[in-house]
């Protein structure tokens, strides 16, 4: 799937994560986490997993998770990628 | 003779203040209090260094005092409760002596059995007569019970009352009396009544909360001590006032009369008493307005000490009498140890207060928490800081499940009670496990061997330190 425009997912909320994606040449990640230190590499490893298996392959991606649990960084990574793709 | 002096400036210089000495604070006026920045400015002032600050709470509003540590002026600091902002620099290492953290029975027994001794103390009050006859109930700052300051009073070698409200002497019906005043000041404010409501006293609506709430006063229910004559401390968390509302509706179903609500005293509170489920309530700390129209009105709200409330020095504390108290916690390990000192990240954003007085007194302690909160499991193997000993905690509530503490060869009967009342017992450990499914295991913190702080437990033996985040 193409990152057509810029779209954003899910809140601010406890709990929940914020996705925005824009086009870009390349595939970048950004991710900010209130719980880095203890699951940072667990969000990281979804969010790839969820761009990969959506066929992302350029696009920039920030996260800001609020210490959401992965299947709801998924749902929001792929609602955001969706919307960006034309999709709603 | 009067004991009015012109300004705090002229008091200090009175008390003899020195280098290397010790002054105390009391926390009624919590996150509106003035008191503790005025006297440390004018400490700073007349530069006078190396000060001991001994509070019994420390709050946002208090973050002045990150730059008078900086500044030499502070160099230690003993409390029962640190706010996130001042515990935040010192979890970064700002003071090189580790902050005490003592517990609201522990402060006033160590200063009454001498092992803590206070030079100066300041006290907060909202109207005081010119001899130093004072109270919390009345006046433009009133914040109701004034517990905690009664053993800087009668302990402290020199006492400061400090008011924005002087009345013509005598004050009668004072709550600390003349005897232990060496001196008066009055100020313009010496705080913002605004600020005194600041904890979170509104029941929660999230649908988690209101499960936990509800297991909680089953828990109660079932434990055979939801009879006349029950005594209740509740928190002012909103699962805890939730869990109060649905024992209060027990209560007038029921017709159970109890003895007495305790605590720091919250507008819940007082409408159970007024609804007739309590005959008293005992107050060593107002939460809102409506917990201080009740202390000055209601002759059964009484005001305590924090040695009546939760000492180990007197003959009895308030707490020994208690049934039950539902508190919460950041942290529980499986051993039952809780954690309300630091936050997931190792920074300090609490403290006991009357937690582990509590749960050591009480027939039934009650931790009522979620099973994960932003990701993080509640139940780790080892809490971050033990602030109160698995030893004094009985039940831990999460909506996913409820663990009983059956170490030490304890409530064995209950465990069998809550499980014919259908409730969902599990194992400890399987909190741990449920929470792991959902988040996964987190990874551990980097945390420095420098300690910050120490934890005493309400006895004055160490429990626990801090150690500085990386």
């Amino acid at each position: 799937m193409e990152i057509k425009k810029s779209a954003t997912a899910g809140t601010m909320e406890s709990s929940d994560a914020f996705v925005m994606v824009s086009p870009a040449d390349e595939l970048i990640t950004e991710i900010n986490s209130v719980v880095y230190t203890q699951y940072g590499k667990a969000i990281e490893a979804c969010v790839k997993e969820t761009l990969a298996s959506l066929g992302v392959t350029k696009g920039k991606v920030a996260v800001t998770d609020k210490g959401a649990i992965d299947c709801v960084i998924a749902a929001r990574v792929e609602t955001a990628v969706k919307r960006a793709g034309g999709e709603n | 003779m009067s004991k009015l002096v012109e300004n705090i400036g002229e008091a200090i210089r009175k008390t003899g203040l020195k280098d290397g000495m010790t002054i105390s604070f009391h926390h009624h006026m919590r996150n509106g209090d003035h008191v503790l920045n005025m006297v440390l400015e004018e400490v700073a002032k007349q530069g006078i260094k190396d000060i001991t600050v001994n509070a019994s709470s420390i709050f946002d509003v208090h973050e002045p005092i990150i730059d008078h540590i900086k500044n030499g002026v502070v160099t230690g600091i003993e409390c029962n409760y640190m706010g996130s902002k001042v515990g935040h620099a010192i979890c970064e290492g700002i003071m090189e002596k580790p902050v005490i953290f003592r517990t609201h029975g522990g402060r006033p027994s160590d200063m009454e059995k001498g092992t803590s001794h206070i030079d100066v103390a300041f006290i907060a009050a909202p109207t005081s007569d010119d001899m130093g006859n004072c109270t919390g109930k009345i006046g433009k700052s009133a914040c109701g019970s004034i517990g905690y300051a009664f053993a800087d009073a009668m302990n402290a070698d020199k006492v400061v009352i400090v008011t924005d409200n002087l009345v013509p002497y005598p004050l009668t019906g004072a709550s600390i009396p003349e005897v232990y005043a060496d001196y008066v000041v009055a100020v313009d404010e010496i705080g913002d009544p605004k600020g005194i409501v600041s904890g979170t006293t509104k029941i929660t609506r999230d649908p988690v909360g209101l499960r936990m709430a509800e297991y909680a006063a089953r828990v109660i229910d079932a434990s055979g001590l939801l009879k006349e004559g029950v005594s209740l401390q509740t928190g002012a968390g909103g699962a805890t006032l939730a869990a109060a509302k649905f024992i209060k509706e027990i209560m007038l179903e029921r017709g159970i009369v109890g003895s007495f609500g305790m605590g720091g005293i919250t507008a819940y509170m007082v409408d159970m008493l007024e609804a007739g489920c309590f005959r008293s309530l005992i107050d060593v700390q107002c939460f809102d307005l409506d917990a201080v129209r009740s202390l000055r009105d209601d002759p059964r709200h009484m005001e305590v000490s924090a040695t009546q409330y939760a000492g180990v020095s007197g003959k009895s504390a308030a707490v020994d009498s208690l049934d039950v108290v539902l508190l919460g916690a950041t942290q529980v390990d499986v051993n039952f140890n809780v954690n309300v000192h630091t936050d997931s990240n190792g920074y300090i954003m609490g403290g006991s207060g009357g937690h582990s007085d509590t749960a050591a007194g009480s027939k039934l302690c009650i931790i009522i928490a979620p099973l994960t909160r932003a990701r993080l499991p509640l139940v780790v193997d080892r809490a971050l800081t033990i602030s109160t000993p698995g030893k004094d905690v009985d039940v831990v509530v999460t909506q996913r499940g409820i663990a009983v503490n059956t170490r030490y060869g304890k409530n064995k009967e209950l465990k069998e009670k809550l499980i014919a009342a259908h409730l969902p017992v599990c194992e400890i450990e399987d909190l741990k496990k449920k929470a792991e499914e959902l988040s996964g295991v987190p990874a551990s913190l980097p945390l420095s061997d420098r300690v910050v702080a120490k934890v005493l437990y309400r006895d004055g033996t160490e429990i626990d330190t801090i150690k500085a985040v990386k």
